[in-house]
This record gives C-alpha cells, structure tokens and sequence, in this order.
C-alpha cells in the first residue's frame, strides 16, 4: 500500500483533542454500561458550540428554515405570518424555487444583499458591496480558498508565512499548513489582557523573514481563545503594520456578536480602515470573514460563512472567483445567514420573541463569563484574564514541577496531561492550551462559555473539586 | 466580441483562445510535471497581447501600473504576478464564461431589455430542482422536523417521517442539526451508509470506519487528491482522467499542481473505456511524472456511459498492475436508463474478483445526495468509502478532514434518509416510491427523447444517454465557422455555444470544457429541463444548428 501523501497533509500538526476524544468516548461508553464513575455524565465543552452544550437554537432561524425546507408550511398557520412570509420571499431566489438547487456566487441574491446591508448598519455607512461578498461552507473554507491564493511554494525562505497570533485559532493553523504555507507566530500579551502589541508584530516579521516570504497577517478579534476585543487604536497600529510592511490582512470576526464588557465594543477592521482615510483605506487588501457557527445563532452544523473582500485587485478578484464557484454554500446555512444578517424588526409578528430569546442567550453568557471568571481565579494555581467577547475561558494553569515531570513521563505535553485526568477523574471534556500555542513554559486549557448556566457551573464545581486534588497530588 | 462581453476568466480564456491551437495541444496532452516557469510563462500577462481581448489588455495594464504608479513597492500584495501559480490555471468550465454571460442575459431580461428569447434556459449544470424537479416528500418532512422539532407535534407529519427525524436528532450533539458532527460525519449516519453499501453490493461487508461523509462529493474526490499528490519534479503525482472529464477534476488537479494524465474514451463506442488507451496514456506519462492515481466517473459524465462488468474488471486489474489508487465516482449509480445496462459498482466488482485484487487494490468510492432521484444539490451531502489505505495514510486523511471541521449537518440527516429509506411496511412508503419512479422514469423518457433527436440533425451525431444525467454531442462545424471562431479569439465550440446563449437563450458547456479529440466539437447539455421544455429546447438547437451552419457554409 502506498505511504506517500503530501508532505503539507503530514505537515498538519495532529490534534492533542484527537487523543481526547477516543478516551472521552470510551468513558461515555462505560457509564452507559453502568460503571461507577464519580460523576454521572461527561461534561464536553471543548468546542465553540453551543447548541452540543444545550443552548436551543433561536426560534425564528429554524421557523424560516423549516418553511424554506418544506414549503407545504408556508400555509401553515401555526407559523407566524412574518416567517412564512420571510420563507417565500427567499424560496423565490432560489433557483426552481427550491434550497435543492445550487446557488451562484456569491449565494442566493437575497442573501447577499442582506450581508451588505447588515455589514454597513454594522460598520455605520460604511458601504458595502453585494459583489465583494461570497458565501462559503463556513468561514474557515473561506478562509482556506483566500490563503491557497495568498500561499504557494519556493523551497524554505521563498515560502509564504502569515503571522498568526498565539494563542489562536488551531483550525486556521491546520488550513494554512495545508495549503503549504508557514505560520509565524506572534505572541499575545497574557498579563495585559492578551493584548495584541506592536512590537511583537514586528519581533515576529523580523524573525519570520530568515525563514519564508510573509505575505499575510492572519487576526483573530475578539480573540479565540483569548478572549480579548481590540481597541480602536490597536487595530489602527495593526493596518498601518500591514501597510508598511505589505502584508495582506486577514480579519477572523466569526466572534463579532458576542461581546460581554460594557467597555468595549466591536469595531469591524473594514471600518477602521475605511475610518483612517486614504492611504490606508485605498491600498491595504483586507478579507474579513463571519459565520453562522459563532455569536448568538450559534448554528455550527450548518456550515456557513463568508468573506468580504476589500481593495482586492480586480484581476485577481477573478480568480477568487473561480476558486469559490467550486463550492457551493451549503442552502440551509444560506437560511441561517439571512436571518443572522437581518434579523425581524418592529412591528414584524416575530419580534418580540426573537429580542426575548437573544436578549435571555445574551445575558445567560455574561453571567457565565462572570461566575467562570469568578471561580477561576479563586482556584490555587489559575489564573484567568477577563473574557470580554468570543466564545471561551482561557485560564492559565501554573502547574506544579512535579506534575509537569509526571507529564513529561508519560510523553505528554503537561497540560494536555492535565485535560486527560480532568477527563478522567471528574468527567469534564475541555482542551488544553498547547492546541493553540503558547508562550513556552505557560500552561493553559480552554472551554466554551456558550453552554446552559447549570452546565457551566457543574463544570466550575468539578474542576475546582480537581484542581484543588491535583495540585495537592503533586506539591 | 463575444469573449470581450464575458467576464470574470475571459482573460485566461482569451490568451488560451488566442493560442488556441497551442491550447489545445497543451491542454489535452500530458503536462510537463510542475510546469512552474513554462506555465507561469503561459499565463503572465507580459506576453503579446492580444488586440481582441480587451479582458487581457485590461489585466496587462492593471498589472503594468502597480509596477508604474508605486513610488516605492507599494501596490497590492495580491496580484496576478504574486498570487499562487496554480490557482491561475485552474478553470471551472461548468460555472465558466458561458455561465456567467448566462447571468447577465437573466438580469438583462428583467431589466427589460428585448431579447430573441424570453427566458434563459440552464441545460449547463446537473442542477434538477433549477429545472423544475420537485423534491421528494419524504426527505423534505424528515428535514423540517428536523429543522424545528416542534413540528413533531403536529399531526400532519406521517409517523415515519417523525420517527426517522427523533433518530437523525438523537445521533447529533445536543440533538440538534446546529451543532457540529464527528468530523467524518455522524456515526450512526456512517453505520447506515455501510449497510446501504453492503446491501447494493449484495453483501459485500462494508466497514462504517471507512465511511467519511463529505461536503457533497467533490469535497472528497479534492480530499483525496488533497491526500495523495507529492513529488517534485518526475517523480510529481500523475493523475490519471478520462477525456472527456468533469472539469471538478482538472481544476482540483491544476490548483494542487499535479501532472493530469490524459487518457481518451472512445466515441465510436459509446464512449467506452479502452484498456490500451489506458496503457498508453500511463506508459507515456512515466516518462515525466509519477502516476499513482486512476480516476473513473462511471456512469459517466459527460458521456453518459455506463460500464460493463469486464470494462472494470479490466481497470481493476490494470490499477494493480500499475499501483494505482482507484477513485470511482459512482455519484450517477442510480441513473441507468439503457436497457441492458446495469450499474455495478467498484467495489462489488474489486471484492468478487477475489482477494488477491479485493485485499490489496486501493480505492475510494464516491457518492453523493445531489444526483440521483433526490436531486439536491444545494445541502452538499456526499460520502467516501476508502478501501485498503494504509493505516497511516488514513490517520492522515482523518487529520485532513477535521481541518473540514464537519460536512453540513442538514445534508448528512439527508443522506442518512437516502440510504435508509422508507420501508414497505411505513406510512411514507407508497408516495415515496411513486414519486422515486416518477423522477426517474421521466429522465429515461428524456435520455431516449434527447437522442433521438440529436440524431436526426444533420451535422451532430450523439452516443446513447445510457445512464448520468447529460448528453454529449459530436458538432461537425464548417471551416468557416472555426476560422470565424478563431477572429473572435475564441475556441470554436465556446463560439457555437456562445451564439446559441445569445441567440435561443439555451445555455450550454462547450466540449473544451470537459475535452475532447483535437479537432472534433461537442457540447454538453443536461437532460434535465421538464420533457414539454426539453422538446422545445432540442427544437431550439436544431433551428440553430441548420441556421448557423447555412451561415458559414
């Protein structure tokens, strides 16, 4: 049988969830066989997903979606009038009439229109273009067309690199390995809040230049995991160092919606830019993506996202294109986005509702956020900055030598070590922080925060109880 | 002039149209392995340009300025001199130039501008429900209940569709479709996709592990190519396609940088495969790359072959001799129309030789929820069953497709109902069948009709639609209407087929999308639309050909 395959798929560095998994199914297995664990069910938080961790969907998303799928319902009067209505109105876009039908780029017009409209009320009148909008399966297939453009060969020093921020997101790393090309990493700044700082950027291009040819500069704001959401001025300095040092930008704002400190607000890298004037906001290429997984609508199995593209060179632009028309986004996911980028609005019948579910899911993660960052630093040995947006806690973890020895004995690396007896001794599922790099010799995990308050605080029970026997266990 | 109106690849097109002789040489003969500098050479827009291609002089003076008008290096990062080579050739005929003018005739005609046509007519993609198909019952209750559970209350849903709706949400994460899946899908989905596999293949044993669902097949087929391409220089992975092909496959290998081996299937044949082209076309490709890939679209598209039980015993057999990895897109394993002609699939044929073959070929078998009587191409559900990879090889690809994170969740519950059908004994049962048979019989009816009727034009000759869903007609064009073709600055079906779209309103995919012999002419159309349209549109291009070949003759 043949073993050769692409050094770039070798490249990928393997998963520690990979690991992860095949235990926590086997423990899911023995507690279904009756074995005695001390817990009764495993607690999974380890992916930014929502409804796995029990949060219901929003209502009218799946109404629309429903009447779109099976459009008998559109006559069905235990469907408000506004959704049914909604349904109609993008059925006939589709082509035949039908979600069956392949969409052409960027999506189904309506679709399209829709996320322009949402992103200049978003950005306050700054304009946004139907035709610089295409709609993929998810953000991160977006993502992957853009980089496999940005990103090709040359031996060492003459392949692309983008720097890319640590902690950050693993699956972006694994998509830019893929296509070739090499991650330079950028260090956040924990003790600050995970800021983002300047010359760290700069640290990292110098060094990146001895070994490949940086082309991109890949932001993940609000942060995943970190949690941090950038100021104004932070985003400026980043433009003008992609500005100088011509790199295109590539802004991950999946987290956009989901911001729980008073004091900050989102700002789009769209805005910022077009806000700085020219030369900036005439030159500096920027992709900026979003996605129907991540903020309140929460819908991770639908696989939708997109990107906007600004400053992009028309000859270039074909070739995006070209590359996209090869993926269809998946038409339910296309449902989800419409709604996402054009929610009900007063006087519609589903109103009321739909600002009462968002409003009740808005509040439940604040005070998730709040009792996680509560409880976290009150635990011997962790430390957790503030979340102030996104979808996890990232908490440090200062273990004791003797654990990180015991780790290092059993081949694993010491947080990672960590997860598997949390999985093991108190049945909760999380990841460990070297998933998504970190500063070496700090050790970290990471959880979602989107998940039902009980399940949250069961979670906090568990491994306050785990932590304070673990490092008893190894002091 | 008619290139000149396309937009977004006319360059690319143009430059190739303008070489077109050239372009066809280059595009239908083996590739040098990695044809870095001679390619980049093909495609940098410094090379003479073309006054007919206002597309390409655009490029060129677009290009031109960021070297002109940047007082320091400071124009865009991403140009046509910077951005990856390989993505530069990659071409998508079914959603090409033709499509895109189709677009733009759509929206002229809202607009009101007076056309000889009064709607444009998409024969171009395997697109059913866009042609008027309507969705199978079934399949649309078990995914609205899905969609929004509270609809389980309501009594106008049939148990079944109900019951098969509690499985599907009792298998996803939190019960619900919004929550990711297992990266090669939902387990029990994969459990049922092997049962399927082994029940069509009359027990052939099916392993769910093998089982990785997809983003509609061609998430899997470019998966896999993904997986297998390596090398440089000569010893770069050679991937072997039938010509004609889907351009799926020339675009996944263009873009990966592969060398594409070119092997012909015969017309004179209905278009079969042939053993010796097969020998041929891998015995000269050795001389410059690595072959390690087979790729069969069986039934075929664009042909609309189906084949025969010795046809594949021989590519089985010629796979081992030549240590080749078997792709076999089966995703048309249900459309067989011709009688005497029965779909089998790879597998069955691989494991009934024996396990000489059975234990050692490696292959991976492609199927899809877009094809077929359902017809759904816009939820992008499709499945891959590999067979004797390395175990290493298949870490590797499971690491691959969590990079994926989880094919769409709404069309894994589809497949899962595709495989898993309603059972005699279910409420579901009868209207599923009438309207499955009903979809079905109305294509054979249209495969039959579509023929026929090609057939009595003088000047286009086509092979049987055995099975698939397109036909792909010879065109004879008058020497006239190619040198016509090549003053447009354009390959002469992409011409014929242009004037039709401009003309009828019937769009079309020029063969040279899929390929073809040097010098022959064909165009694929789908047999899609609804029979009373279907008739008109046959119609439609009869009128046309005779009038464009008085023309130029």
């Amino acid at each position: 049988m043949a073993k050769e395959i692409s050094p770039s798929v070798r490249c990928i560095k393997p998963l520690q969830y990979t690991a992860l998994a095949v235990r926590a199914k086997q423990i899911t297995q023995e507690l279904a066989q009756g074995v005695q664990k001390p817990y009764s069910e495993l607690i999974q938080l380890i992916w930014g997903d929502p409804q796995n961790a029990g949060i219901q969907p929003l209502t009218f998303v799946r109404q629309v979606l429903a009447a779109c799928l099976y459009p008998q319902l559109l006559n069905n009067d235990g469907l408000p009038a506004d959704v049914r209505q909604r349904a109609q109105g993008l059925l006939e876009e589709c082509k035949g009439g039908s979600l069956g039908s392949y969409t052409d780029l960027p999506g189904i017009p309506q679709v399209a229109r829709q996320i322009s409209e949402f992103i200049t009320r978003r950005d306050e009148g700054v304009p946004s273009d139907p035709r610089n909008i295409l709609i993929s399966p998810g953000s991160q297939w977006a993502l992957q067309n853009i980089l496999s453009l940005l990103v090709h060969g040359g031996e060492r020093a003459g392949r692309s690199g983008v720097l890319t921020p640590v902690p950050g997101h693993c699956t972006s790393i694994m998509s830019l390995v893929s296509v070739g090309g090499v991650s330079v990493p950028y260090q956040l700044s924990e003790e600050q809040g995970w800021q983002l700082r300047l010359e760290e950027l700069n640290r990292a291009l110098d060094a990146a230049k001895q070994v490949c040819r940086p082309v991109a500069l890949y932001i993940i704001n609000p942060g995943n995991p970190s949690g941090h959401v950038q100021s104004r001025e932070s985003i400026q300095d980043v433009i003008r160092f992609a500005s100088e040092n011509r790199l295109f930008l590539l802004a991950d704002e999946v987290y956009q919606d989901t911001i729980y400190t008073e004091s900050k607000r989102f700002l789009s890298y769209k805005r910022v830019l077009a806000e700085m004037g020219p030369p900036f906001s005439d030159t500096v290429e920027l992709a900026s993506f979003h996605s129907a997984s991540k903020g309140l609508l929460g819908e991770c199995g639908f696989r939708a996202g997109y990107v906007e593209l600004v400053n992009i060179d028309p000859a270039v632009k074909k070739h995006i294109y070209t590359i996209f028309s090869k993926d269809n986004a998946p038409t339910p996911g296309q449902i989800a986005l419409s709604v996402m980028a054009s929610p009900p609005v007063t006087g519609e019948a589903s109103y009321d509702f739909y600002r009462e579910e968002t409003q009740q899911l808005h509040s439940l993660i604040k005070e998730n956020v709040r009792r996680v960052h509560e409880v976290l630093n009150s635990l011997p040995g962790v430390c957790s900055q503030p979340v102030e947006g996104g979808a996890f806690a990232f908490p440090r973890l200062y273990l004791p030598p003797k654990a990180i020895d015991k780790a290092k004995e059993l081949g694993l690396e010491p947080d990672t070590f960590y997860c598997l007896r949390l999985l093991e001794t108190a049945g909760v599922f999380v990841s460990p922080g070297c998933e998504y790099e970190q500063k070496d010799g700090t050790y970290h995990i990471r959880f979602c925060i989107m998940a039902k308050r009980d399940t949250v605080e069961d979670l906090l029970t568990r491994l306050a109880t785990f932590q304070t026997q673990f490092m008893n266990k190894f002091s | 002039m008619y290139c000149g109106q396309v937009q977004p690849i006319q360059f690319r097109k143009c430059l190739k149209a303008w070489h077109w002789r050239e372009y066809e040489q280059v595009k239908y003969q083996v590739r040098a392995a990695v044809d870095g500098d001679n390619s980049r050479n093909c495609s940098s827009p410094r090379i003479d340009s073309s006054p007919l291609c206002s597309g390409r002089k655009e490029d060129a003076e677009m290009s031109q300025q960021h070297a002109v008008n940047g007082v320091l290096p400071k124009g865009k990062v991403l140009t046509l001199e910077t951005m990856n080579p390989h993505v530069k050739k990659v071409e998508y005929a079914v959603r090409g130039p033709i499509v895109q003018r189709a677009v733009q005739l759509e929206k002229e005609l809202r607009e009101g501008v007076k056309k000889p046509f009064t709607e444009v007519i998409r024969a171009n993609i395997g697109d059913a429900h866009a042609m008027g198909q309507k969705p199978i019952t079934f399949l649309r209750q078990v995914l609205a209940l899905c969609a929004y559970p509270p609809l389980l209350e309501d009594n106008k849903f049939p148990e079944d569709a109900k019951e098969r709706a509690r499985r599907i949400l009792g298998a996803c994460g939190g019960q619900s479709l919004g929550a990711y899946s297992a990266s090669p899908g939902i387990e029990c989905i994969r459990q049922d996709v092997s049962r399927y596999i082994e029940k069509r293949d009359g027990g052939i044993p099916s392993n769910p592990d093998n089982i990785y669902l997809s983003t509609g097949a061609s998430d899997a087929i470019v998966t896999i190519l993904k997986l297998l391409i390596c090398g440089e220089g000569h010893s770069r992975t050679g991937v072997m396609i039938s010509i004609p092909q889907y351009p799926l496959y020339s675009a996944a290998l263009a873009e990966l940088g592969a060398v594409q081996i070119n092997y012909y299937l015969d017309e004179d044949k209905c278009w079969s495969l042939d053993l010796k082209e097969l020998k041929r076309a891998v015995t000269e490709a050795r001389e410059h790359c690595h072959p390690r890939v087979l790729c069969i679209i069986n039934p075929g598209n664009p042909t609309g072959q189906v084949q025969s039980r010795e046809c594949i015993e021989e590519v089985i057999r010629f796979a081992k001799e030549e240590k080749l990895f078997l792709m076999a897109d089966e995703v048309y394993q249900d459309n067989v129309y011709a009688e005497g002609c029965k779909f089998h699939s790879f597998k069955k044929v691989l494991f009934e030789m024996g396990p000489e073959y059975s234990s050692t070929v490696e292959m991976a078998s492609f199927h899809s929820t877009s094809k077929c009587y359902m017809g759904e191409c816009g939820f992008r559900g499709g499945y891959m069953e590999v067979l004797n990879m390395d175990p290493d090889v298949k870490t590797q690809l499971t690491k691959l497709v969590s990079v994926r994170l989880c094919p769409p969740v709404p069309g894994q519950a589809l497949l899962d109902m595709v495989v898993n059908p309603p059972r005699p004994e279910e409420p579901s049962y009868n209207t599923f069948i009438k309207e499955r048979t009903a979809v079905l019989a109305a294509l054979a009816e249209k495969a039959r009709m579509t023929e026929d009727m090609f057939n009595t034009i003088p000047g286009i000759t086509c092979n049987p639609v055995q099975g698939a869903m397109y036909t792909f007609p010879r065109v004879s064009l008058p020497q006239k209407a190619i040198d016509k073709a090549k003053e447009e600055g354009c390959v002469p079906d992409m011409y014929y087929c242009m004037r039709l779209l401009e003309e009828e309103g019937i769009c079309l995919v020029p063969g040279s999308g899929f390929g073809q012999r040097d010098g022959t002419y064909h165009f694929r159309m789908t047999i899609l639309p609804p029979a009373e349209k279907l008739k008109i549109v046959l119609q439609k291009i009869k009128d046309y050909h005779l009038r464009f070949t008085k023309e130029f003759s």
